[in-house]
């Protein structure tokens, strides 16, 4: 059913929207002012990521430092702040701004990990499938068929009961889950592209079908690829936060924003700050990541662009 | 692709449904024994002898093979014996059968929720004859399809339940108020009861946790449907309709929208599913007794035979929507009735 794939939350790409982007028109920075969101996303997610790498430099305080005389201080602009801890402290005197900065180094790590090495598999898959057909494409079509019958949040719970907490399980359970997400799309992208005359010309030339696929329809592919990455790495941030927010991620001494919030919970009425924070600054997170695939999706989709 | 009459529909659909449910059992079943760690050392007291290991490990049947282990559990399962839940001693089908209702009650209520905002989203940007209002819409959404159940929920526990405390903020019913319910629909029952006090609290508990639900479903049914919408606009029936003199509202109300609404249902349908994968997170934020707050439980305590049965139950209620999804195509669109 068409209407069915049209509609599906991932599959946000018209399926004409990649033709052959010309590289010349694509480098120009006034095509990157006009889809600003694009540098301010992208330039939000570097300053954190940039912010998670340097932590010991930049964080005013350990993460892990308990002071329990200093316990749940309100953040700077209350009367009742302590200099030195711009958005309060926890219950455990930790102070709030140097945990989110170590948090982001996990949301990172999970993020960047999780979505290449889904990326890297599902768009593999993807390219065989569309490009080969036959038994290869069935059989893939009906694994992802299957795949897609599991609610990811229950398959992500199942996985991690089965091989354990921590970022490696979550990094594992999130590619196991989102490689269909690559797939599928890259799947009907590049039965699209192997139909364009470019390759019949290869073909004819007497080229290579492994080398078709990977110089020829794969580089036409890639825009798509990078768009889903950028989503995926906005889901994974999720997957991360929601996993450690009950426990089932890291252990409890590393900093993450889904522990922190989770601690944020269980004293929302003494401390709102220990919970908005972490809560802000991942939906600030995931929305430019999105905010960044559609911005990239909008450049290099030659219908958009007119 | 060809659609069988409906009625044959449900005899392939069944007989399908059964298959995927089997297989949802062995997967599970294969890869929850495949876990590290031994469920028995879980069970032993200290210092128990080699001999009496063997012995309790042979009461459960674990020193057979995985297949000998998986029919016996099969036919334990077949007569609703699920086992006894590991952390909590009871019945594994007695506990989620008290969770249930409660899971069920939440996710019917976003649905609602869902379909409304979703729904009427829909048509008043379609309608709107300035620009503003339908562009406003349209960008609102693309950042509301972004933020997903579990950033809502919090969000509504600080707003609504902090900063404005109007709404309790986590379980199902106050104390105080609870009476002695026959089931555990306390929602249904209250208001078929008429102890309206009741009930609006029950609501008043369900609220956030439902909106929080919803509103991701809804923004995906608002795009879906649009798009539905301004497609049927330009057929030629619509048009038609216009030229006689109809309203932009009459032709909207009276003849797309049931059109559109066809693959707008069949997506919910789906996304339903996955709404039931979110009460897993949003429960646990809103310590609402469901089936979801339920699985994170026999998670972290690693409790097998609890976690087998929930899946179990997920797989179902999965399979029965999709099952009533295609049912519905049938009813909503005569076409599909004839091959």
């Amino acid at each position: 059913m068409v209407e069915h794939r049209l509609a599906e939350p991932t599959a946000t790409i018209a399926p004409h929207a990649i033709g052959k982007p010309s590289r010349r028109r694509l480098s120009g920075l006034s095509l990157l002012l006009r889809e600003p969101r694009v540098l301010l996303a992208g330039g939000f997610l570097l300053l954190l990521l940039a912010a998670a790498i340097v932590a010991p430099a930049v964080a005013p305080h350990d993460p892990l430092e308990q002071d329990l005389m200093l316990n749940t201080l309100p953040p700077a602009w209350d009367s009742e702040a302590e200099p030195g801890y711009l958005l309060g402290t926890d219950s455990l005197g930790r102070d709030v701004l140097s945990r989110l900065i170590y948090g982001g180094r996990v949301a990172f790590t999970v993020a960047i990990v999780a979505a290449l090495a889904a990326g890297v598999i599902g768009t593999a898959l993807g390219l065989v499938a569309g490009y080969f057909g036959g038994w290869v494409d069935a059989a893939i079509s009906r694994v992802i068929d299957i795949w897609m019958a599991f609610p990811p949040v229950l398959l992500s719970i199942l996985l991690v009961a089965v091989i354990g907490t921590g970022v490696t399980s979550v990094i594992l359970a999130i590619v196991v889950i989102d490689w269909t997400r690559f797939c599928r799309v890259v799947r009907s992208e590049t039965l699209q592209q192997a139909k364009m005359e470019y390759v019949d010309a290869a073909v004819t030339l007497g080229t290579g079908r492994w080398r078709i696929l990977l110089k020829e329809i794969l580089p036409n592919v890639l825009p798509v690829v990078v768009v889903l990455l950028s989503l995926e790495m906005g889901i994974a941030v999720i997957v991360e936060a929601v996993l450690s927010f009950v426990g089932l991620s890291v252990s409890s001494d590393t900093p993450t924003w889904g522990g922190m919030i989770a601690e944020g919970r269980q004293i929302i009425y003494q401390a709102w700050w220990v919970l908005v924070f972490p809560l802000v600054l991942l939906f600030a997170t995931v929305l430019a990541f999105n905010q960044l695939g559609d911005g990239i999706r909008r450049l290099t989709d030659p219908v958009l662009r007119r | 692709m060809r659609m069988m009459p409906l009625a044959v529909l449900p005899w392939r659909s069944l007989l399908l449904a059964a298959v995927t449910l089997f297989g949802v059992a062995v997967i599970s079943f294969v890869l929850l024994r495949v876990v590290p760690g031994d469920p028995i050392a879980m069970m032993i007291a200290p210092g128990a002898s080699a001999a009496d290991i063997a012995q309790l490990r042979a009461s459960y049947g674990l020193d057979r093979s995985i297949a000998v282990q998986f029919l016996i559990w099969l036919g334990h399962a077949i007569t609703g014996d699920f086992g006894t839940s590991i952390s909590m001693r009871q019945d594994v089908v007695h506990l989620i059968a008290a969770r249930l209702p409660a899971t069920i009650e939440l996710t019917l209520l976003a649905l609602v929720i869902a379909l409304i905002l979703g729904i009427g989203t829909a048509v008043l940007s379609t309608l709107s004859r300035r620009r503003l209002v339908g562009s406003a819409i349209d960008n609102s959404n693309g950042v509301l399809l972004a933020v997903p159940d579990f950033v809502w929920a919090l969000a509504f526990v600080v707003l609504f339940g902090v900063a404005l405390p109007v709404l309790p903020i986590s379980g199902r019913v106050d104390p105080r108020l609870s009476i002695d319910f026959a089931t555990s629909f306390i929602l249904m029952e209250s208001l078929a009861r008429l102890h309206f006090d009741i009930a609006l609290d029950v609501l008043a508990h369900m609220i956030m946790p439902a909106l929080a639900l919803a509103l991701p479903l809804a923004a995906v049914i608002l795009r879906v449907l649009k798009g539905a919408l301004e497609a049927e606009a330009h057929q030629d029936y619509a048009l038609l309709a216009r030229i006689r003199g109809k309203s932009r509202l009459r032709v909207t109300l009276e003849e797309t929208l049931r059109n559109a609404l066809v693959p707008t249902l069949a997506l919910t349908g789906v996304q339903f599913t996955f709404m039931f994968g979110g009460t897993v997170i949003v429960e646990r934020i809103f310590a609402y007794p469901g089936i979801g707050n339920l699985a994170i439980d026999a998670v972290i305590n690693r409790d097998l035979p609890l976690i087998q049965g929930l899946i179990l139950t997920f797989g179902l209620i999965f399979i029965l929507i999709n099952l009533a999804v295609e049912a519905s195509f049938g009813l909503l669109n005569p076409r599909l009735r004839h091959g």
